[in-house]
């Protein structure tokens, strides 16, 4: 086991695409760090990079004490779990779990010792003669796990493993990941696309976008306290609601949203940012807005009430802020978590409040988060 | 498997048995044409398995008889006498072996290396060699001769095997082939530890049999069947080939073609027995290649 780290490490494809871009990171021993991002924001190239099948064109990645830019992926002593799970087709899963130990050459009854430790643990004893193919995709999935920890590696790398397994079984399997993780300390780097997976697993996550880390954190404070309003839109499900705004210096104005922050805020356009479940029906002087119900989404204890607000939406993207405006002249669509309780109909016309401090505001043009 | 599902499912093979054999007996429209093609493509076949057991005479009948009237089996053990056929034959299972398995070998590294390794001139280099496919044989075969010759190979078997151990079309079938395969299998066998040549021989080739029988077949044809280097470079009878050594029935005043199709028959058995066996490489090669097969 050991710490890995990047440091200003660039990687730049032949064609000039810039997957990774000055990636300065410390992943402390035993830490579950996890990549989020959107499709191409670089976090798979940056876990290539650990692995050693990528190349950085500027920077230094270290794995515990060494230096490992140019050495080979087989000298790293890393394991990775690919996204396709990658198992040796023509191997049964006894040999796939063996066939790192064998190239290591490590001893025989070694081989049989690990094989037979790592296959009770992931509950694969029943299916060590069969071939991959004879598998359901969990029991792929766990024989692709299996296979990097029977190595006993010094980090343990993970490519959207979940991705291809049904969501029920991925709530599962995500589960197991983590208790696998508190059972063994291995330091663990995990890239997926989901940010509940990223939510629920990871010590800390890095939040990327064109391939720089935009906001390292545990994954309650960069929900809370997102940095920039690509963070706030990208973490959080359903997604924050975003509205373009005015600042005054002490009020803010966005449709019939106003409100005013006790230290002031500094004039200029500005986004207001609230999470869905952030708003309730409002009943008392909290800053409120008059949502036009249009779709109501059922989810047992909770309702997921779509509709619009006066006003205009705003859309994070990986680039630059866009403003979207929406079909119906200036009206914004916004997305709420009512109680089951306080559910409306389609078409009604709803008072929605949120509290003050549950507000969270951006500058316009830099998209920076303003405390 | 519970009860159940085996009643099911051996159900169900009986079932699929029984519309094989239907169709079986089903005449199809496309009979109409196969039959006389087939029948046009089995007439030499005959005629040579036929004039294998005639005697000299009868050979020369003309029209040829398909039905033979006396079957002289003593053609077969006459040829094994009269010409070193026992040693031709194992010249060229030698050379077809030998260049069988070297074809493999190189070809499977050659092919490896322009599928995944990246190295300077690599689509280059590739090109050119994939542009020696058009190069008619004839065009190569003096100075591939003279070269053979500076080795001081000419007439020996070592003429025949050395110049084959490898070929473009092995190289642009496997590297084809191995580009298909997934390269994440290869990323996870190099985090496991394999290096480059671990990663070809346990997981690439394992997984390449069909390519490689494809190529083994063809391999074996072309060598099993060629006449014309041969000839130009073996001149002592004890290392000739099957093909070349059957040319010694014909001679400049007589040719005993009751013999030679005798010899014929034999050289043949095993390129009809690959046949079988190996029916759908054969199809498989000559699709993708889209060379003589």
């Amino acid at each position: 086991m050991a710490d890995v780290a990047f440091e200003n490490v660039s990687k730049e494809f032949t064609g000039g695409t810039r997957a990774v871009d000055d990636l300065t990171l410390d992943i402390p021993d035993g830490e579950f760090l996890i990549l989020v991002g959107p499709s191409g924001c670089g976090k798979t190239t940056a876990l290539r990079l650990i692995a050693g099948l990528e190349k950085p064109t500027a920077g230094t990645i270290r794995i515990g004490a060494d230096m490992v830019n140019g050495i080979s992926p087989r000298d790293r002593d890393i394991a990775m779990v690919f996204q396709n799970y990658a198992l040796y087709p023509h191997m049964t899963v006894w040999r796939n779990l063996a066939f790192g130990l064998k190239e290591r050459r490590t001893p025989k009854r070694e081989i049989d010792r690990r094989v037979g430790e790592i296959s009770s643990i992931l509950g694969l004893d029943e299916l060590l003669k069969r071939r991959p193919a004879q598998l359901s995709g969990g029991q792929r999935q766990r024989v692709a796990m299996g296979r990097a920890l029977v190595r006993e590696p010094k980090a343990f790398l993970l490519d959207e493993p979940l991705s291809n397994l049904d969501a029920k079984l991925r709530v599962q399997m995500r589960a197991e990941l983590k208790r696998l993780h508190q059972r063994l300390r291995i330091t663990t780097v995990y890239v997926t696309h989901d940010q509940v997976e990223a939510m629920t697993l990871a010590d800390r996550i890095v939040v990327m976008s064109g391939g720089k880390a935009l906001q390292v954190g545990a994954p309650q404070e960069v929900y809370r306290r997102p940095d920039s309003l690509f963070v706030a839109g990208f973490i959080g499900s359903p997604a924050m609601n975003l509205l373009r705004g005015r600042a005054d210096g002490s009020r803010v104005v966005a449709g019939d949203l106003a409100f005013s922050r006790p230290g002031g805020v500094p004039g200029g356009d500005v986004v207001v940012g609230i999470r869905p479940e952030s708003l309730a029906p409002a009943a008392d002087g909290r800053p409120s807005a008059e949502l036009e119900v249009d779709l109501v989404e059922p989810l047992g204890e909770a309702t997921l009430v779509h509709g619009t607000v006066a006003g205009t939406a705003v859309e994070s993207g990986a680039e630059e802020e866009k403003e979207i405006l929406t079909p119906r002249g200036a009206r914004a669509q916004v997305t709420a978590i009512f109680a089951a309780a306080d559910q409306p109909a389609p078409g009604d016309r709803v008072r929605v409040g949120v509290a003050p401090d549950r507000i969270y505001l951006f500058d316009l043009a830099t998209g920076a988060a303003i405390w | 498997m519970t009860g159940r599902t085996a009643i099911a499912s051996r159900g169900a093979a009986r079932k699929e048995r029984a519309e094989r054999e239907r169709g079986q007996f089903l005449f199809s429209r496309w009979h109409l044409i196969l039959i006389p093609v087939a029948a046009v493509m089995l007439i030499p076949m005959v005629w040579m398995l036929v004039t294998s057991v005639q005697t000299l005479n009868e050979t020369r009948h003309f029209p040829p008889d398909l039905l033979p009237h006396t079957v002289r089996l003593r053609n077969y053990t006459d040829v094994l006498r009269q010409a070193p056929f026992a040693r031709w034959f194992v010249n060229t299972v030698i050379v077809t072996v030998v260049s069988v398995a070297g074809n493999l070998l190189f070809c499977s590294l050659a092919g490896y290396a322009f599928a995944r390794i990246k190295f300077f001139g690599r689509e280059i280099v590739f090109l050119a060699i994939l542009a020696t496919l058009m190069i008619p044989f004839q065009v190569v075969m003096i100075p591939t001769f003279i070269i053979v010759k500076d080795l001081g190979m000419i007439n020996t078997l070592g003429a025949l095997i050395v110049p084959n151990l490898a070929g473009a079309f092995g190289i642009f079938l496997l590297r084809q082939f191995f580009r298909t395969l997934p390269v994440e299998l290869e990323e996870a066998a190099r985090i496991d530890g394999a290096s480059r040549l671990s990663v070809l021989f346990k997981i690439i080739l394992p997984l390449s049999g069909p390519a490689l029988a494809t190529l083994a077949v063809i391999t074996f044809l072309w060598t099993w069947n060629d006449f014309l280097w041969p000839l130009i470079t073996i001149s002592s009878a004890n290392n000739m080939t099957l093909q070349l050594g059957l040319t010694t029935f014909q001679g400049t005043h007589q040719t005993s073609t009751n013999l030679l199709m005798a010899a014929n028959v034999m050289s043949m058995l095993p390129v009809l027995l690959l046949f079988f066996l190996a029916q759908r490489y054969f199809i498989r090669g000559i699709a993708t290649s889209g060379l003589k097969g």
